[in-house]
């Protein structure tokens, strides 16, 4: 009798990896029958699918934006196992990305993998913390994967984002904030630095914030900013999509200082391109450290990078004598992370 | 350094002018003696330390980073000492205090080729992710954060409230850290001494005229010459040409630079002889030839002899060490007339004084002048000192009347800083013939200003509402808006497929009405060959 060569059950394909046993895909970039979803981020959960398992929260997170997910969903709690077609398992741990976001455990053939999603490692009041799980494959993201990604302590940048708001000028401060994650971590981060004001709201970000309160994630006062004559908003904090920091939409605030929260933001060629004037270098996504740290913890036998920045993180694993590849896997973009 | 760092990073990131002058006026204001000069010199002239260059830069990362890693950071980052600031390993254990600007400055004198390696190490190890960039940026003098001279004057002015003029002044003969320069501003000491200094005096400016009439019994008039406005200064054996600006030319323009052997301080215009349309033989050639000679370093056998530079006078400030600024403009004049034959001939003419009757005469005159290189008549008081800067009453420029031309809107871009919401840059054209045969429309200028702020929020929405196309951060409309673009002179240009620039185009006023009315393509702007002749 032949083996099947190790994780031959596992294929990258173009648009995402496919548990052949199951015939089910993990974050597919197209509709497919079964889709295991790791968070509820627009790149990595599509509408469509026929069936879909995930966590309740991302489920929730999918159903505002595409409506009841007519056709069939699963719910998962972390810590919580699923057999699918084939005998293949599925755990759900904590990523520690957004509200909802797991790394997905498989399990077949006496081989186990995990496929990370996107994570992070820091503390985020919004979500619980990465898990870290022994695997045979580590499947990682690599947005930030090149050594000048650093994230500063949070802290630091909420001080920075604070000092700007105390301006003498009636100035508001603007914070671009992806509308899922980012901007609840920024608010929540906000509440717990002892900022307890109204925030103001884009019209996008009012349900998932709503969404989140209703997790169980406090936020304190949010208002819409709809309608609010300019003079009440002066040393105001305002959050907003990124696509709307230089939009005619901003005209309506009190001369905004233009800030974006992204971990983008520690290149200054990236933040004078945006034409932010207050950069907060906050991220959801694992920076160089914490992905190099992570692998070294999982320690896997195999590591896969799914996106981002691959070639540096592959470098990386070849100078530490570890086995690497890349998954040409297209559609995840995360530019306003 | 720490807080040098935040004023750079607070510098490159704030659009605004006056919130750029806010930064550096609170930054001088606040830091101690000699830090604010070293970092003020850091700004402006940048700070030359021989043995610190990128390549060891470069070579001090080649032994902390794996090549491969730092050569996608570099490609990602754009930038060798940005990237090196954020790849640089952190040292164990507490970080030593960082140094001051002051002492990064004295440190970075004091190197060699062989010691710069261990001693920028141990620099970059006393500080945090900021800090580097901005040490590595001051120590290879690349800051190329928008910090004109001019500007860094006014911020000076600004943080010690003292007059930009006095400050001009005595900034020039000053070097880093201005010692001087700050115990006068900030202290109240004595102004440094600038007599026997080539220095840069503040130029005396004119108002635009916008009296119906002056009485020229009061008031001279003058041809308003369309070159440089310089001040040539020669004290001690020394010989300077400033801009208007201030900055050192004399590189530039060495004819003239060496031309001048009598100690005095001149103003005039800088203008090439050449070939040239409507005025006398052997005069001025027209701006264009004189943009050739415009920011060279170095200047050609072939440039010197092709379009030589002359400099035709107007005033004279101090002649043999004798200030002459507090005479009036008449006794001024007198000296200076004098003084002219004196000087070398092929180099200096004096401007003439029109010799009109009356301003109705003067008008007559001004509006016959066809020398490409008039750019209209500047009327002096005739008992006006010379004083820095635009003083009421003193001097007035009466410009020829702009020219015009209808264009149509075809690309337009959005602004910066408050205007980052609005389209307000825009690109205009003219058909290069009659539309129906298959004319081009042509673009032939550019313009961000001229308009209201109503008249912006009408084009922001015109532009939206007429997009065919976009290509990155601009928009291609649908050519159904014209307008009336100004502009001073216009000359040939290879750069531009119309073959023709404008000189100053501004947006003179939105055809509305009859763009409403026809609509479709504007087929009624004419032809650059036409109308952009003169």
């Amino acid at each position: 009798m032949t083996m099947a060569p190790p994780f031959s059950w596992l294929k990258p394909e173009p648009f995402g990896l496919h548990i052949v046993p199951a015939d089910a895909w993990i974050d597919p970039a197209r509709a497919v029958d079964t889709a295991l979803v790791t968070h509820g981020h627009a790149d990595h959960a599509r509408g469509g699918h026929g069936l879909t398992v995930a966590t309740p929260e991302t489920l929730a997170i999918m159903a505002l934006r595409y409506g009841v997910l007519e056709t069939g969903s699963t719910p998962v709690a972390y810590g919580e196992t699923v057999t699918l077609k084939g005998g293949v398992k599925a755990t759900y741990v904590p990523a520690g990305h957004v509200l909802g976001s797991a790394q997905i455990l498989l399990e077949h053939a006496g081989e186990r993998v995990i496929v990370t999603g996107d994570y992070k490692r820091r503390a985020d009041p919004t979500c619980p913390p990465f898990q870290v799980t022994p695997c045979d494959v580590f499947v990682t993201e690599a947005t930030f994967g090149l050594p000048v990604f650093r994230h500063p302590p949070i802290a630091d940048e909420m001080a920075k984002l604070l000092a700007a708001r105390e301006n003498d000028q009636g100035r508001c401060v603007l914070v671009g904030a992806y509308a899922l994650g980012k901007a609840q971590r920024v608010i929540a981060e906000l509440r717990a630095a002892g900022f307890a004001d109204t925030i103001w709201l884009h019209g996008a970000m009012e349900r998932m914030c709503r969404l989140y309160e209703d997790h169980g994630v406090d936020l304190g006062d949010l208002q819409p900013v709809a309608g609010v004559p300019k003079a009440a908003l002066a040393n105001s904090i305002v959050i907003c999509p990124p696509s709307a920091l230089n939009d005619r939409w901003s005209r309506r605030l009190p001369d905004p200082v233009t800030a974006m929260a992204s971990g983008w933001m520690r290149v200054r060629q990236r933040a004078r391109q945006r034409g932010v004037e207050l950069p907060l270098i906050i991220s959801d996504h694992a920076d160089w450290d914490e992905l190099t740290q992570t692998i070294t913890q999982v320690n896997p036998t195999e590591t896969w990078v799914t996106h981002g920045r691959e070639e540096a993180l592959l470098r990386w694993c070849e100078l530490t004598q570890r086995k690497a590849r890349a998954l040409a896997l297209v559609g995840y973009e995360d530019e306003d992370d | 350094m720490e807080r040098f760092a935040a004023l750079l990073d607070a510098l490159a990131l704030t659009p605004s002018r006056n919130a750029k002058l806010a930064l550096l006026a609170d930054y001088l204001h606040e830091t101690p003696d000699p830090d604010r000069g070293w970092a003020l010199a850091a700004l402006t002239d940048g700070l030359d330390f021989p043995a610190v260059k990128a390549s060891l830069i470069r070579s001090l990362m080649a032994e902390r980073v794996d090549p491969v890693l730092w050569t996608l950071s570099r490609e990602y980052v754009g930038d060798t000492a940005e990237t090196a600031s954020l790849l640089w390993p952190e040292p164990f254990g507490e970080r030593l205090a960082a140094p001051t600007v002051a002492e990064v400055v004295a440190t970075l004198h004091a190197t060699t080729r062989t010691t710069a390696p261990t001693i920028l190490a141990d620099l970059l190890d006393r500080l945090d992710v900021n800090g580097r960039y901005a040490l590595l940026k001051l120590a290879t003098g690349a800051m190329r954060i928008g910090i004109s001279a001019r500007l860094a004057k006014v911020a000076f002015a600004q943080a010690f409230t003292v007059s930009v003029e006095d400050v001009e002044e005595y900034w020039h003969g000053q070097s880093p850290p201005y010692a001087p320069l700050f115990d006068w501003a900030a202290n109240g000491a004595p102004p440094p001494r600038t007599d026997l200094l080539p220095l840069f005096r503040p130029f005396m400016l004119a108002h635009p005229l916008e009296a119906e009439s002056l009485d020229l019994s009061q008031y001279a008039a003058e041809w308003k010459w369309d070159g440089i406005r310089v001040q040539i200064v020669h004290v001690a054996g020394e010989t300077r040409v400033y801009s208007r600006s201030g900055d050192d030319i004399s590189a530039t323009f060495p004819e003239v630079t060496a031309a001048l052997t009598t100690p005095c301080v001149l103003d005039g215009e800088l203008l090439v002889r050449g070939a040239h349309q409507g005025g006398e033989t052997g005069g001025a050639a027209s701006f264009n030839a004189l943009q050739q000679r415009l920011g060279r370093k170095i200047v050609s056998k072939a440039m010197l002899a092709e379009a030589p530079a002359f400099v035709r006078l107007y005033d004279l400030l101090i002649e043999d060490g004798e200030d002459l600024r507090e005479w009036a403009w008449e006794q001024r004049r007198t000296r200076l007339e004098a003084l002219v034959p004196r000087l070398d001939a092929t180099r200096f003419d004096i401007s003439q004084v029109i010799p009109a009757k009356d301003f109705d005469d003067l008008a007559e005159i001004r509006s016959r002048a066809r020398d490409e290189a008039i750019e209209g008549v500047m009327l002096k008081r005739r008992d006006s000192p010379y004083v820095a800067g635009r003083r009421t009453g003193l001097w007035y420029k009466w410009k020829r009347d702009p020219l015009l031309i209808d264009c149509v809107l075809m690309y337009a871009q959005r602004g910066s800083g408050k205007r980052s919401s609005f389209y307000s840059d825009f690109t205009f054209g003219c058909w290069n013939g009659d539309p129906d045969a298959g004319a081009e429309l042509l673009p032939v200028g550019k313009a961000y200003f001229g308009f209201t702020d109503e008249e912006l929020k009408f084009l922001d929405r015109h532009v939206r509402q007429h997009t065919v196309g976009k290509f990155g951060p601009v928009r291609e409309t649908d050519k159904s808006l014209v307008f009336e673009v100004a502009f001073d002179s216009v000359h040939t240009s290879k750069r531009h497929k119309s073959g023709v620039a404008m000189r100053f185009p501004r947006i003179s006023r939105i055809r509305t009405r009859q763009a409403r009315a026809r609509g479709g393509p504007a087929r009624y702007a004419e032809s650059p060959d036409r109308r952009l002749n003169r």
